[in-house]
C-alpha cells in the first residue's frame, strides 16, 4: 500500500515492544477513539534511563508504527534524550507520514512525555513524602 | 498466495464483453456523435443503443436517460438541478442522514444557494421510516432524496413507499440508485420515481460514466451548459467508448441478474453467519436480511477497521472500511454513527462487498486468514485490555 512508507509499513507489520509492564514506573496515554487513535506507554526507569517500554494502541497503520518506532527511539535513552523525541524526528525516523496522518505521530511522543511525567510527579510524592 | 477482490463496492472490474463493446470507439470509430458527417454516425448509434440498454435495464423510455460522467455527477446533477427548477414553487428539500457524500453535500451547496435542508433519520438498521419523511414535508417542500440502498451497509430502502407520500404532496422524488441499478432489480415506475441516478463501474461496466434518468415532464436545471448534447442539458463531447460499455453492462446484467444474485447471496451468507461466530464482539452493519445480495458489513470490536484493512491486504484480500482513519477526513462513517453505532464501534467498520468472481474457497480462506488478524490487533488495543480487565480476566 503505497501510501506509507516501506520503513512505516515494517513496523506496522513487525511492532516492537508490544504490551503492558506489571508495576509499571510510568504510564501515559493519549487520545481517544473518537478522534480514532488512542495509545498507551508503560515505561520502567532505571538509573534515569528507559530500562524497558511497552505501548498498547488502537488506531490504524500509522499509529501502530508510530507507537512502535517510538519505543524504539525510546529505549535505553535517558529520561531528558527521551523527552526531546518529537513528532517531527518520529515522521523523519520512519521515511514520513502521510499529510493527514501526522497528528498521529503528535500522539506517540504525547504519550510516551506523559508517561515519562507520570513517573517524575510519582518520584517527587515518593521524596517528599521521606 | 490467493488473491481475493472483495471491494466490488469501489468498482467492479470490466467484463470482457463490456470491453468488446468499447474497443472500436477506441479505434477506428472515433467520430464524434454530433458529427452529421460519415464519421459521426456510428458514434451516434453507439450512444442510443446503449440509451436503450439502460433504459430496459430500469424499466424506462430512451429519451428520459442522460449520460454522465459518473454517479457522483448524476446525484450533483439531480440534487442541484431539480431544486432550481422548482425553487419558485419552494426551497426546502430532504435527504437522509445516510445519503452518499455526493448528495448530501449537494444540498448542503443549495444550503449556502439559501435553500432549507431538512435530514431525515434511520434507525439502528438504517433503514428510512417514510412517516419520517412524511413528517419533514412542508408546504415549501420541492424535492426529497432517498437512496435505494447504502453502498456501505448494504440496506435496502423502502422507496415505494416513500415515493407513495412524496406523489400525494406533489414533491419531486430522486433516488441514488448507484448500489443498485444492475444489481437488484430497479423499475423506476414500479419504485414511483421521478429521478434515478446509476454507475457504470457498479455493475462490471467501465469507470467514469453514469446516467441520471428524469421522468418526461419533471423539469430539471441543466448541468453543463455550452452545447445540444445529451438534449442540452449536459453539453460536452460525450465518453463514446465508457457509454457503450455501459450499455453492454446494463444489457448482461438484466440478462443474468437471477445467476448472480443467488450465486452473490450464497457467497454473503457465508460471510455474515460465519464470521461473527470465528472472531466474536462483532456487529453485523445494516439490515440483517434486506441488504444487498453481496454485501457483508461488520463492526469488529476494540479494534481500527484501517489496520485490519491492511493486514488482510498482506493476506492478498481487498476489502474497504468506514473507520475514521481510512477516510481523508478522518472522520467517522456518517451512516454508522447516523444508526446510532458509538464512535469506537463504528471505527472496527470493516466491508465486503463481493463480486461475480468470488468462489465459496475465497470466503473459506476469509473466515481463515481473519481470526488471526483480529486477535492480533486486540492484542495490541488498549481498548481490549480495558475489556478484559473489566470483566475480571488477565
Amino acid at each position: 500500500m503505497p501510501i506509507y512508507s516501506e520503513k512505516v509499513m515494517e513496523h506496522f507489520m513487525n511492532p516492537r515492544n508490544v504490551g503492558e509492564i506489571e508495576n509499571p514506573d510510568g504510564v501515559g496515554q493519549e487520545g481517544n477513539p473518537i478522534c480514532g487513535d488512542m495509545m498507551a506507554f508503560y515505561i520502567k526507569v532505571k538509573d534515569n534511563r528507559l530500562d524497558d517500554i511497552k505501548f498498547k494502541t488502537f488506531g490504524c497503520g500509522a499509529a501502530i508504527a508510530v507507537s512502535s518506532m517510538v519505543s524504539e527511539m525510546a529505549k535505553g535513552k535517558t529520561l531528558e534524550e527521551a523527552m526531546k523525541i518529537t513528532p517531527r524526528s518520529v515522521a523523519d525516523e520512519l521515511e514520513g507520514l502521510p499529510q493527514n496522518k501526522f497528528h498521529c505521530s503528535n500522539l506517540g511522543a504525547q504519550a510516551l512525555h506523559k508517561a515519562i511525567q507520570d513517573y517524575l510527579s510519582k518520584k517527587k510524592k515518593v521524596e517528599g513524602g521521606k | 498466495m490467493r488473491r481475493v477482490y472483495l471491494d466490488n463496492a469501489a468498482t467492479t472490474p470490466l467484463l470482457p464483453e463490456v470491453r468488446e463493446a468499447m474497443l472500436p470507439y477506441l479505434g477506428e470509430a472515433f467520430g464524434n456523435p454530433s458529427s452529421l458527417h460519415d464519421w459521426g454516425e456510428p458514434a451516434r448509434e453507439a450512444m442510443e443503443t446503449a440509451r436503450a440498454q439502460v433504459a430496459q435495464l430500469i424499466g424506462a423510455n430512451a429519451e428520459e436517460i442522460i449520460f454522465t460522467g459518473s454517479g457522483t455527477e448524476s446525484n450533483n446533477f439531480a440534487i442541484k438541478g431539480l431544486a432550481l427548477a422548482q425553487q419558485s414553487k419552494g426551497k426546502h428539500v430532504v435527504v437522509s442522514a445516510i445519503e452518499h457524500f455526493s448528495v448530501l453535500h449537494s444540498a448542503r451547496t443549495l444550503e449556502k444557494w439559501g435553500f432549507e435542508l431538512t435530514l431525515v433519520p434511520v434507525d439502528k438498521y438504517g433503514v428510512v421510516d417514510p412517516e419520517e419523511v412524511r413528517k419533514s414535508l412542508r408546504e415549501d417542500t420541492v424535492l426529497v432524496s432517498v437512496m435505494h440502498a447504502n453502498g456501505e451497509v448494504g440496506t435496502i430502502e423502502p422507496i415505494k413507499e416513500i415515493a407513495q407520500i412524496t406523489r400525494e404532496n406533489n414533491v419531486a422524488f430522486h433516488t441514488d440508485a448507484v448500489a443498485t441499478a444492475g444489481t437488484i432489480p430497479v423499475d423506476v415506475d414500479e419504485l414511483g420515481v421521478d429521478a434515478l441516478s446509476l454507475a457504470g463501474n457498479q455493475f462490471y461496466g467501465p469507470k467514469g460514466v453514469g446516467a441520471l434518468w428524469v421522468r418526461k415532464g419533471v423539469r430539471i436545471k441543466p448541468f453543463l451548459d455550452g452545447g445540444v448534447q445529451e438534449g442540452g442539458r449536459r453539453a460536452g463531447t460525450e465518453n463514446v467508448p465508457a457509454i457503450a460499455g455501459l450499455g453492454k453492462a446494463a444489457e448482461l446484467a438484466k440478462a443474468s441478474m437471477t445467476s448472480r444474485t443467488k450465486h452473490l447471496t450464497q457467497l454473503r451468507d457465508r460471510l455474515l453467519t460465519g464470521l461473527p461466530g470465528e472472531i466474536g464482539h462483532v456487529v453485523v452493519t445494516g439490515h440483517p436480511q434486506n441488504r444487498l445480495p453481496g454485501h457483508a458489513s461488520f463492526c469488529v470490536e476494540f479494534i481500527e477497521g484501517e489496520s485490519m484493512l491492511m493486514l488482510l491486504d498482506s493476506q492478498g484480500v481487498a476489502v474497504s472500511s468506514g473507520s475514521a482513519c481510512t477516510s481523508r477526513a478522518l472522520k467517522a462513517s456518517h451512516v454508522l454513527i447516523a444508526m446510532g453505532l458509538s464512535h469506537a464501534v463504528a471505527q472496527g467498520s470493516i466491508l465486503f462487498t463481493l463480486g461475480l468472481d468470488n468462489t465459496p474457497e475465497d470466503m473459506d480462506y476469509v473466515l481463515e486468514v481473519l481470526p488471526p488478524i483480529v486477535d492480533r490487533l486486540r492484542q495490541m488495543s488498549p481498548l481490549y485490555s480495558e475489556f478484559i480487565k473489566s470483566k475480571g480476566g488477565k
